[in-house]
């Protein structure tokens, strides 16, 4: 007699045909043990945004008289296993009609596992993702972030190592075997088979102690209630910004504290100031007004702000004044411009460094056109 | 009219679907002949499957994207006079939209079926479940039943069309789904074979009324005051048949699929010697019925009453199910304002459905989920909690509660 859960954190549209095939997989196989289930997106996630973190959940129980809890619900409280396809998301997420940035493990059962695709090592993952006071295990499946858009999908096989690895660190919600014969029933495809039984016979898991990771206070929101909130759905706007960081020159605007979206980013501007001809475009292009202006009249990218959606990249006229680099390359969102100011040479060095590895790396945003995914296809076979 | 194309469902078979899916495939297996369709969360997640199963051969209709809700329903409308099995459906303020063509459609004895995809009002243009939006056409004659999950939802569509089109009834049926929870939540659903469906669901004729070359008629002609009470008294007889109509194809329903509660009009969940019983609709079942089967285990005598069909109203069933607690606790996922309680719309009913007892029970109201907010199951057990104060001191300190909402 037992229920449980499994959710897979995701970036919204780019994932979406991801997350789906991993839920929907669980439940059918399942199925197969004998156990029943649902499977579900969580409803505030939808209509889902570009890259802006989202959840699906499966559960399974043995019978559907104890699945009835499940039901009716829009997240689970706690889940046995944690699924991040994205490992930026590792830094925490924040949907796009909730407040407040919720850790990656925070449903993550006591001695529940946590199931990354990475390319990154433990303590490095673990560096990230918010500290919890009990332990849990981490896995990674060693893999390249599988993005595509709303009408394609990148059958790179991530669905198959996921529920593979998934298999073997919670056999108890779904067996290898129900797993194997069902994707064979759906996708009538040996090779899927193997990589679900290869990423089953591979993977390890790595205990996160309590307290280990990252000591940050996610940020939250109190929502009002009905006596204090404003009457007739008025909302008060922001005040209009002032001298940049309260000063008498440039400019920050005011923000709101507890809406940031920055967990929407898997990429970030970084910006050569050296190379900067105070154009400001990217200052007045960005959807987001996430650009300080400097006393010196340079443009600082505030990452609390950035949802790294890369229009700066593109609008700005100098050859990589600002170029989009992948997020795991980052441990916290401080001001580009203060590492500038500190240390000319030494931010060069590390500006260098990033945008030249950025170039061989194949993160991106998704596709930006048609026809994207053959242009990425192609690159990577030639390569 | 339309014909069966490849028949993707020639055998019967378990599916993982949500709930508007389910609708969607009940479209397919009913052949219906003229689908209507503008966007609209929640209810759009059906016009999603519906045109997939069209373009994937499953059945053949015309499929009509009109551009307002307004048209979408008076396309059906008139579909239907000419004898076309129609569908349609919305949510919310969408719904609202086409209030013209919808009040209209009960009056001329147009069998649409629509599926509500039960959403808040606007504003604020929250997404989640409400139950105001398909409960505006309870005074319309419109047939109105709340379904609870997926496999329900493609029941209850199939049997939407045996009734409605019933040359005994005629009336229109409005399929509510709560939004999210039985939408965008997928389930395992026993889907039916096309034969079994065949078996169930004659052919729609509208014999001497269908409007056609062949049989000239003109419908819907401008009358005054002297014709008006008249023409309302049919529809209200025809309302009056549609029980025992439902009670029939409900029979024959479970005898064709294997599958049904003892009533189509309410779902007794442990009612038997209850002293409290907690009445509901829809999804809402889900955490109550899962409290109260904890409360049981715990000795505690209560037991939840389902509404399915809100209209026609079960009065003397929902009588007998409820005359021997000692408190009715009601929780309405919607809200009346200014109403002599200063409730919800269930609880009204529901007192006046119980005046002519001679003992009536406490009644208390609990104003739950509004907005699609999660009902929880200790949300349940306070509202037990309460209601058996009530009992214990007999005396009512608060009619009506709004359960979890912040001060």
């Amino acid at each position: 007699m037992a229920t449980r859960a499994v959710e897979v954190v995701y970036r919204g549209i780019f994932q979406r045909t991801l997350a789906r095939n991993i839920v929907r997989n669980i439940v059918f196989a399942a199925r197969k043990d004998g156990k029943i289930g649902t499977a579900f997106g969580r409803y505030s996630d939808s209509p889902e945004r570009n890259g802006i973190p989202a959840k699906q959940f499966a559960i399974v129980a043995d019978t559907a008289l104890e699945l009835e809890e499940s039901l009716a619900v829009y997240e689970a409280t706690a889940v046995d296993v944690t699924i991040n396809v994205d490992d930026t998301l590792c830094k925490g997420l924040e949907s796009w009609a909730w407040y407040g940035l919720q850790p990656i493990n925070e449903l993550t059962k006591p001695g529940g596992t946590l199931i990354v695709t990475s390319r990154q090592d433990a303590d490095s993952l673990i560096e990230d993702i918010h500290q919890k006071d009990t332990a849990y295990d981490l896995a990674i499946i060693p893999s390249t972030v599988s993005f595509s858009g709303l009408w394609v999908y990148k059958d790179d096989h991530t669905d198959m190592r996921v529920l593979g690895a998934l298999c073997k660190v919670c056999p108890e919600l779904v067996s290898l075997e129900a797993m194997l014969e069902t994707i064979q029933e759906q996708t009538g495809s040996d090779t899927k088979v193997a990589s679900l039984q290869r990423a089953h016979d591979r993977t390890a898991t790595r205990p996160v102690e309590p307290g280990e990771g990252n000591s940050e206070t996610p940020f939250s929101f109190d929502m009002p209630g009905w006596k204090t909130m404003e009457e007739g759905l008025v909302i008060r706007a922001i005040g209009e910004g002032g001298g940049f960081r309260g000063g008498e020159t440039g400019y920050t605007p005011t923000r709101n504290e507890t809406f940031k979206k920055w967990s929407t980013r898997s990429m970030r501007p970084v910006i050569n100031f050296d190379t900067c001809i105070k154009c400001t475009l990217c200052w007045l292009q960005c959807p987001d007004t996430c650009f300080d202006v400097t006393p010196d009249g340079l443009y600082d990218a505030n990452m609390e702000a950035c949802c790294g959606c890369g229009v700066c990249e593109s609008v700005c006229p100098v050859p990589d004044c600002v170029t989009m680099v992948g997020e795991p390359e980052f441990n916290d969102n401080n001001s580009q411009w203060d590492a500038w100011t500190a240390d000319k040479d030494g931010y060069k060095k590390w500006m260098t460094v990033l945008v030249e590895k950025q170039k061989s790396e194949t993160r991106t945003h998704g596709f930006h056109h048609v026809g994207g995914y053959a242009e990425e296809i192609n690159t990577t076979e030639e390569a | 009219m339309a014909t069966v194309q490849s028949g993707l469902y020639q055998e019967a078979k378990e599916e993982l679907i949500s709930g508007s899916e389910a609708v969607g495939i009940a479209c397919a297996l009913a052949d219906v002949d003229v689908i209507t369709a503008y966007p609209i969360r929640p209810y759009d997640t059906v016009m999603q499957y519906v045109s997939r199963l069209k373009a994937d051969g499953a059945f053949d209709c015309d499929f009509i994207v009109a551009e307002s809700e307004h048209s979408q329903f008076e396309i059906v409308k008139h579909a239907s006079a000419v004898g076309a099995r129609t569908f349609s459906g919305s949510s919310g303020v969408g719904w609202f939209y086409a209030f013209e063509a919808i009040t209209v459609t009960a009056g001329l004895r147009m069998p649409v079926v629509a599926m509500v995809g039960n959403r808040a009002l606007d504003d604020p243009g929250a997404f989640g479940v409400e139950h105001n939006d398909a409960m505006a056409v309870r005074d319309l004659g419109w047939h109105l039943y709340w379904v609870a999950t997926a496999q329900e939802a493609l029941d209850m569509a199939l049997m939407a069309w045996r009734v409605a089109e019933d040359p005994r009834v005629l009336l229109p049926f409005a399929l509510s789904c709560d939004g999210s929870f039985l939408t965008h939540s997928q389930a395992i659903v026993q889907v039916p074979s096309q034969d079994q469906v065949k078996k169930f669901l004659p052919p729609y004729t509208r014999g001497e009324l269908q409007l056609h070359p062949n049989n000239p008629i003109t419908i819907a002609p401008q009358v005054n005051e002297d014709w008006l009470m008249e023409i309302r008294r049919q529809t209200d007889e025809a309302m009056r048949r549609t029980s025992a109509v439902i009670i029939e194809a409900y029979d024959e329903f479970k005898e064709i699929f294997g599958r049904g509660d003892p009533s189509p009009f309410i779902e007794e969940y442990m009612c038997e010697d209850a002293e409290i019983i907690l009445v509901g609709m829809g999804t809402l079942a889900m955490p109550t019925r899962v409290a109260v089967r904890r409360m049981r285990e715990a000795g505690k005598k209560v037991g939840f009453l389902r509404i399915k069909f809100f209209r026609p109203f079960a009065t003397e069933e929902i009588q007998n199910a409820l005359r021997g607690a000692k408190g009715v606790a009601v929780i309405d996922r919607d809200y009346s304002y200014g109403s002599p309680q200063y409730g919800g719309v269930l609880f009204h009913e529901l007192r006046s459905a119980l005046y002519p007892l001679e003992e009536r029970p406490l009644m208390l109201n609990f104003i739950a989920g509004l907005g699609g907010r999660e009902v929880k199951v200790t949300d349940v057990n306070d509202m037990v909690d309460t209601t058996q104060k009530a009992i214990d001191t007999g005396k009512i300190e608060q009619t009506t509660t709004w359960v979890s909402v912040r001060e």
